[in-house]
C-alpha cells in the first residue's frame, strides 16, 4: 500500500520506548534525519544568507545614495549585486519555502511521521549548506566572487570575460544546490502523494501543501535544466567546449534559453509556497474555510503550467524570440493570479478578520504584491519591456514581488514559529517589524520605478550628478534603512522569545489544519494522536464542532460522527537497532 | 459639510468629467506615469500603449486595493465570540473574476499585437543605414551607403574609460547623429558579450547580441541630443558605457556627414 | 491515486499542447525540445500513475470515509538518524571543489562519498547508528 510497507515490520508490543533519546547537541544537528530537525535547519542557514545578502543591499544603497560614488570600487559594486542577487534568490528565497518552511510543516499537515525519504532530506541540506559555503568562499578567493550577474549571461561568464576560482566557485555550488533543490522536490511529491494520513485526500490537503506538490513538480521541471546547462558553462569554461560562445560555432543565446527555462518557474518556485502560506493564514485569521478551494488548487497548477511557458519574455529586446507567444502565455498568468487574489478577499469575506502579526504580514503581501503584478503585466507587453528593459522599472518590479513573499515568509514565520519552537513571538514587536518593512520596502521600491522610466539602466555602479537620478535614489537607500530596522527588530524579537519565553499551547491561533493537533514543538515523528479527518479542516472541526462543514458524512462506524470525539493513535514508536517503525494501531484493541 | 460641500464635489466631478473627454480626444494629452513620450514615431506608438495600459492597470489595482481594504475594514472581528457564517464558494463571483480578466487580457494583448508591429516594422528602403557595435565598453557608429561602402565613423574615443562615469551626452561620449523625419535603420552587433543599445527617450532598447544582426528603425519626430546608456551588464565599466544621439533637419544632418571622416576619428 | 496521476497528466498534456504550438509557430529547438521534456515528465509517470491506481486496492489515504483504524499496519521504516547523509554531503563538496582548484580535493571527496554510499547500504540492511 505505501511506498515502505514491504519493510520488515519490527514492533515491540506495549512498548513505551521514550523517543528524541537519540543524539544530542552538535551531534543531533549533524546526524538528524527528522524533517524537523532538518527544516529548522535549514531556516536558520536561509536567514543568515538572507542577512548577508540583505548587508551587501545595504552597501549597493549606500553607493547609489550619492552620484559619482566611490565607496565601493566598480569591481566590488558588482561583486555585490551579484551575490546579492545569487543569495537571495538561490540561497534564501527558495530554500527558505520548501526546504525550511515545507520540510517541517508538510508532513505534518498531512499526517506523515516523517517525509518519504528522510536520508535523502537529510543529504539535501548538507548539499545546499556545502554548495552556500562554496559560493561565500568566492569572496576568500585572490580574484574575486562571482561578478557577471545572478543570471550570468554568455559569453560574459566565459573564461576570457571572468577568469578566476570565484565565478567557478558560483557554477559548482550552483550545481551543489541544484541537486539538493531536486531531492527535495522528489522528497515532497513523494510524501505528499504516498504518506498522506487515512481520509486525507488530496482535496482535503491544506492549500499550503497543495502549493508544495506543485513546487515539487515544477522543481522537477526546471532545476535539472539549469544544472546541466551549468555543466555545459563549466565545460566552456574549463574544456574549451564552445557551445555558448560565437568562435567556436556556438550559441550565446542557448544560455539565455536554458538559465530563463529555469529561471521563471523559478520565480513561481519561489512564489507559490508564499501563495500557499498566505491563503492559510487568511482564513485562519478569518475564522473561515478558505474561498473558492478548488479554483485555489486549479490557479496554482495553472499558474505553475504557464509560468514554464513563459521563459523568453525575459529575453523580448534579444529580437530572437517569438514575441506574441510568449507575450499571451505571460498575460494569461494574470487569470490564475487573479482568481487567487479574489479568493483571498473571497475569504476574508463575511468573515472575523483579526490583526494579528501573521495576519497584517499576509495582508501586506496582498497589497505590495498587487504592485508586483501589475508592473509585471506592462512588463509582458513586448514594447513596453523594449522601453524599460534591464533598467531600474524590471528592479522595481521584482523586488515589489520578492518583497511581498518576504512578508509572506515573515507572515509564516510568526505563524508556525509557536509550532516549532513552543514560544511566541511578541505580538508588539512583531507589528513594529510589520510597519517598518511595508512602509521600507515601499519608500525603496516606488521610486526605482520611477528612476527605470527616467532611464536608470541596473547593475550601474554610479551615475551621473547630471543624469537626475539622485533625488530618487536618495529616498529608496533612506527606505532601505526602514527595511534594515524591521529585520533587525525581528531579530530582537527572536532572542526576546528565547530570553523569556511566553509558552504557546498547542493551538494558539485557533487555526484548522492537522499541524495544530500535536503539541508544540511536535514529538518525534510528529503525532501521538491524530483526529478524525472529514474535511479540509480536521482541527477545526474538532474545536468547532457546531461550525463544521463535512463533505462526507456517512457516519460510518468509526468515524466522525458516530465516535465523535479524539480518533485514534500513532503510538507505535519503537526504536530498534535505530530504526524506527511506525505503526497505527486501533485503539480500542 | 451640506451645500458647499456638494457644490465642491460637483466641481471635482466636472473636471474628471472633462478631463476624461481631454483624455479621450486627443492622444497628445495622455498621461506619462513618469515615462518619455517618446522621440521618434516608433517611441510614441510604445508611449501611447504604455499610458493606456498603465491606466487600465492603476484602475484595476485601485479597485482591488479597495476591495482588500473594504474587507479588511468592514469584516474586521468586532465580537469575539460572534463566529462568521461557514461557506466557501459562490459560483457565480467566481465565474465572473475568472471571465473579466480574460476579456481585458483580450483586449490588450490585440493592441500590444499592433503596436508590437508597428515598432519592429522595417522600411523597405531607410534614409540613413548606421551599423552600431557594442564592445567592452564602447560603442561604434559606423555609417553607410546603398553599397554597404563605410562613409562616415562615431566610435567611443578611449579604450578604457574614465574613472567615473560623466554626462552621456558630453564630448567624452561618442555622439551619433539622425536627421529629423526620415527612418534610419540601426544595425545592431556585438564585438564580445550582450550588450543593451538604450535610448530612454526613444523609448526603445535592443540587444547587441553577439552572433546576432538585429535591425531596426528610428524615425525621429523632435529635434534634440539624448542620452544613451548600456543596459544590459556586461562587466566591470558597465556603467561608462555612454553615448548620445542628436536630432538635427536633413539639412544639417548631411553638412555633418560631409565633415566626417570615413574611416574613424583620428584618436 | 487517480487525482495523483491527474495532476501529473495535467502537466504532461498542458506541455504537449503547448510544444506542439510553440514548435509549429517559432520552429526553435532548444524550446520545443525542453517543452517535450517536460510534456514527457509528466505523462510518463502520469500514466503509470492512472495504470496503477485501476489495480490497486483505493488507499485509505483516498477514501473520504476512512477511518485512522482504516490505516492501521506498518506506515513505514525510518531511521532515526544517520551520520552518512553528512558525509556524502561533505564527500559531494569536495568533489565540487575539485572542479574548481584542481583535483586533489578529489581523491578526498570520492573516498568520503564512496564511504558513506558503503555505510548507507550497511545501516538500512542491519540497523542502527552507525
Amino acid at each position: 500500500m505505501t511506498l515502505l510497507a514491504d519493510r520488515p515490520a519490527v514492533v515491540e508490543e506495549g512498548s513505551d520506548h521514550e523517543h528524541g533519546a537519540g543524539p544530542s547537541g552538535f551531534l543531533k544537528w549533524v546526524t538528524s534525519t527528522d524533517h524537523k530537525v532538518i527544516g529548522k535547519n535549514y531556516t536558520v542557514t536561509a536567514v543568515i544568507f538572507f542577512l548577508l545578502a540583505g548587508a551587501m543591499a545595504m552597501l549597493i544603497r549606500a553607493q547609489l545614495a550619492n552620484p559619482d560614488s566611490t565607496l565601493l570600487s566598480q569591481h566590488t559594486y558588482n561583486e555585490m549585486f551579484t551575490m546579492h542577487g545569487s543569495l537571495m534568490i538561490y540561497l534564501f528565497v527558495g530554500p527558505v519555502a520548501f526546504g525550511g518552511l515545507a520540510n517541517y510543516i508538510v508532513p505534518l499537515q498531512i499526517g506523515a511521521p516523517d517525509m518519504a525519504f528522510p536520508r535523502l532530506n537529510a543529504l539535501s541540506y548538507w548539499l545546499y549548506l556545502g554548495g552556500g559555503s562554496l559560493m561565500m568562499l568566492g569572496f576568500l578567493t585572490t580574484g574575486s566572487a562571482a561578478d557577471f550577474g545572478w543570471v550570468a549571461y554568455a559569453p560574459l561568464s566565459n573564461s576570457i570575460n571572468t577568469p578566476g576560482a570565484g565565478p567557478d566557485l558560483w557554477i559548482v555550488a550552483l550545481i551543489l544546490t541544484g541537486f539538493s533543490a531536486i531531492f527535495t522536490g522528489v522528497n515532497l511529491v513523494t510524501t505528499i502523494y504516498y504518506l498522506r494520513a487515512p481520509g486525507m485526500t488530496m482535496f482535503r490537503m491544506p492549500i499550503f501543501t497543495w502549493n508544495m506538490l506543485v513546487t515539487g513538480i515544477l522543481i522537477l521541471i526546471a532545476f535539472p535544466v539549469f544544472t546541466s546547462a551549468l555543466v555545459l558553462l563549466w565545460c566552456d569554461r574549463h574544456l574549451g567546449a564552445h557551445i555558448f560562445e560565437v568562435s567556436g560555432g556556438g550559441v550565446p543565446v542557448l544560455w539565455q534559453d536554458l538559465f530563463w527555462f529555469f529561471g521563471h518557474p523559478e520565480v513561481y518556485i519561489l512564489a507559490l509556497p508564499f501563495f500557499g502560506i498566505v491563503t492559510d493564514v487568511i482564513a485562519v485569521f478569518s475564522r473561515k474555510p478558505i474561498f473558492g478551494y478548488r479554483g485555489m488548487v486549479f490557479a496554482t497548477m495553472s499558474i505553475a503550467a504557464l509560468s514554464t511557458s513563459v521563459w523568453a519574455h525575459h529575453m523580448f529586446t534579444t529580437g530572437v524570440v517569438l514575441l506574441p507567444f510568449f507575450s499571451l502565455m505571460s498575460y494569461l498568468i494574470a487569470v490564475p493570479t487573479g482568481i487567487k487574489f479574489f479568493n483571498w478577499i473571497g475569504t476574508m469575506w463575511r468573515g472575523s478578520v483579526k490583526f494579528d502579526t501573521p495576519m497584517l504580514f499576509a495582508i501586506g503581501f496582498l497589497v505590495t504584491f498587487l504592485l508586483g503584478g501589475v508592473s509585471g503585466i506592462l512588463l509582458a507587453s513586448p514594447p513596453v519591456d523594449f522601453a524599460t528593459h534591464d533598467t531600474y522599472f524590471v528592479v522595481a518590479h521584482f523586488h515589489s514581488v520578492v518583497m511581498s513573499l518576504v512578508m509572506a515568509a515573515f507572515a509564516g514565520f510568526f505563524f508556525w514559529y509557536p509550532k516549532m519552537t513552543g514560544r511566541m513571538l511578541r505580538e508588539g514587536l512583531g507589528k513594529a517589524t510589520f510597519w517598518l518593512m511595508l512602509v521600507g520596502a515601499n519608500v525603496t521600491f516606488l521610486p526605482q520605478y520611477l528612476l527605470g522610466l527616467k532611464g536608470m539602466p541596473r547593475r550601474i555602479a554610479e551615475y551621473a550628478a547630471s543624469d537626475g537620478f539622485t533625488t530618487l535614489n536618495r529616498i529608496s537607500s533612506a527606505g532601505s534603512v526602514l527595511l534594515f530596522l524591521s529585520v533587525a527588530i525581528f531579530l530582537v524579537n527572536v532572542v526576546v522569545s528565547w530570553w523569556k519565553p511566553i509558552p504557546a499551547g498547542d493551538n494558539p491561533w485557533d487555526a484548522s489544519s492537522l499541524e495544530w493537533a500535536t503539541s508544540s514543538p511536535p514529538p518525534h515523528h510528529n503525532f501521538l494522536k491524530i483526529p478524525p479527518i472529514r474535511s479540509q479542516r480536521p482541527v477545526w472541526d474538532y474545536n468547532h464542532p457546531e461550525d463544521r462543514i463535512i463533505e462526507h458524512a456517512k457516519a460510518r462506524p468509526g468515524g466522525f460522527v458516530a465516535s465523535g470525539g479524539v480518533g485514534t493513535v500513532l503510538l507505535a514508536d519503537v526504536n530498534v537497532d535505530g530504526e524506527d517503525t511506525l505503526e497505527t494501531r486501533d485503539p480500542d484493541r | 459639510m451640506g451645500i458647499p460641500g456638494g457644490a465642491k464635489l460637483r466641481r471635482v466631478a466636472r473636471f474628471l468629467l472633462f478631463s476624461t473627454i481631454a483624455l479621450a480626444l486627443g492622444g497628445c494629452t495622455l498621461p506619462t506615469f513618469g515615462g518619455f513620450r517618446g522621440a521618434t514615431t516608433q517611441g510614441q506608438a510604445e508611449f501611447k500603449l504604455w499610458s493606456w495600459m498603465t491606466m487600465a492597470g492603476l484602475v484595476v489595482a485601485a479597485i482591488v486595493w479597495g476591495l482588500i481594504l473594504w474587507a479588511v475594514i468592514a469584516y474586521r472581528r468586532r465580537d469575539p465570540d460572534k463566529m462568521p457564517r461557514q461557506f466557501h464558494s459562490n459560483a457565480f463571483v467566481e465565474v465572473i473574476y475568472t471571465a473579466v480578466p480574460l476579456i481585458i487580457i483580450g483586449v490588450i494583448f490585440f493592441y500590444t499585437v499592433k503596436t508590437e508591429n508597428t515598432v519592429d516594422a522595417l522600411a523597405p528602403h531607410p534614409a540613413v543605414t548606421v551599423r552600431v557595435t557594442g564592445f567592452q565598453w564602447g560603442w561604434s557608429f559606423s555609417y553607410r551607403d546603398p553599397q554597404g561602402k563605410q562613409i562616415a565613423l562615431v566610435e567611443t574615443a578611449q579604450a578604457r574609460p574614465p574613472v567615473l562615469a560623466g554626462n552621456p551626452t558630453s564630448a567624452e561620449y561618442p555622439q551619433f547623429v539622425l536627421p529629423l523625419g526620415e527612418t534610419t535603420q540601426i544595425v545592431l552587433e556585438s564585438a564580445d558579450v550582450v550588450h543593451g543599445f538604450y535610448i530612454p527617450a526613444f523609448n526603445f532598447s535592443r540587444y547587441a547580441l553577439p552572433g546576432v544582426t538585429n535591425n531596426f528603425d528610428f524615425t525621429p519626430v523632435h529635434t534634440g541630443v539624448f542620452a544613451g546608456h548600456c543596459a544590459q551588464y556586461c562587466g566591470l565599466y558597465h556603467a561608462e558605457m555612454l553615448f548620445s544621439v542628436r536630432v538635427v533637419r536633413p539639412g544639417a544632418f548631411q553638412a555633418w556627414l560631409s565633415t566626417q571622416p570615413a574611416s574613424g576619428a583620428a584618436t | 491515486m487517480k487525482i495523483e496521476s491527474y495532476v501529473l497528466l495535467f502537466v504532461g498534456f498542458f506541455f504537449g499542447l503547448v510544444g506542439l504550438v510553440y514548435w509549429l509557430w517559432s520552429h526553435e529547438d532548444a524550446g520545443s525540445v525542453m517543452l517535450l521534456g517536460t510534456f514527457l515528465l509528466g505523462s510518463v509517470p502520469g500514466f503509470y500513475y492512472l495504470w496503477w491506481s485501476r489495480r490497486m486496492r483505493p488507499r485509505p489515504s483516498d477514501d473520504p470515509d476512512a477511518t485512522l483504524e482504516d490505516g492501521a499496519g506498518v506506515v513505514g521504516a525510518f531511521p532515526g538518524s544517520s551520520i552518512w547523509p553528512f558525509v556524502l554531503g561533505l564527500g559531494a563538496t569536495f568533489v565540487a571543489l575539485a572542479f574548481v582548484f584542481g583535483a586533489w580535493t578529489l581523491g578526498v571527496g570520492l573516498f568520503l562519498a564512496v564511504a558513506a554510499l558503503v555505510g548507507v547500504v550497511y545501516e538500512s540492511r542491519r540497523g542502527g547508528l552507525v
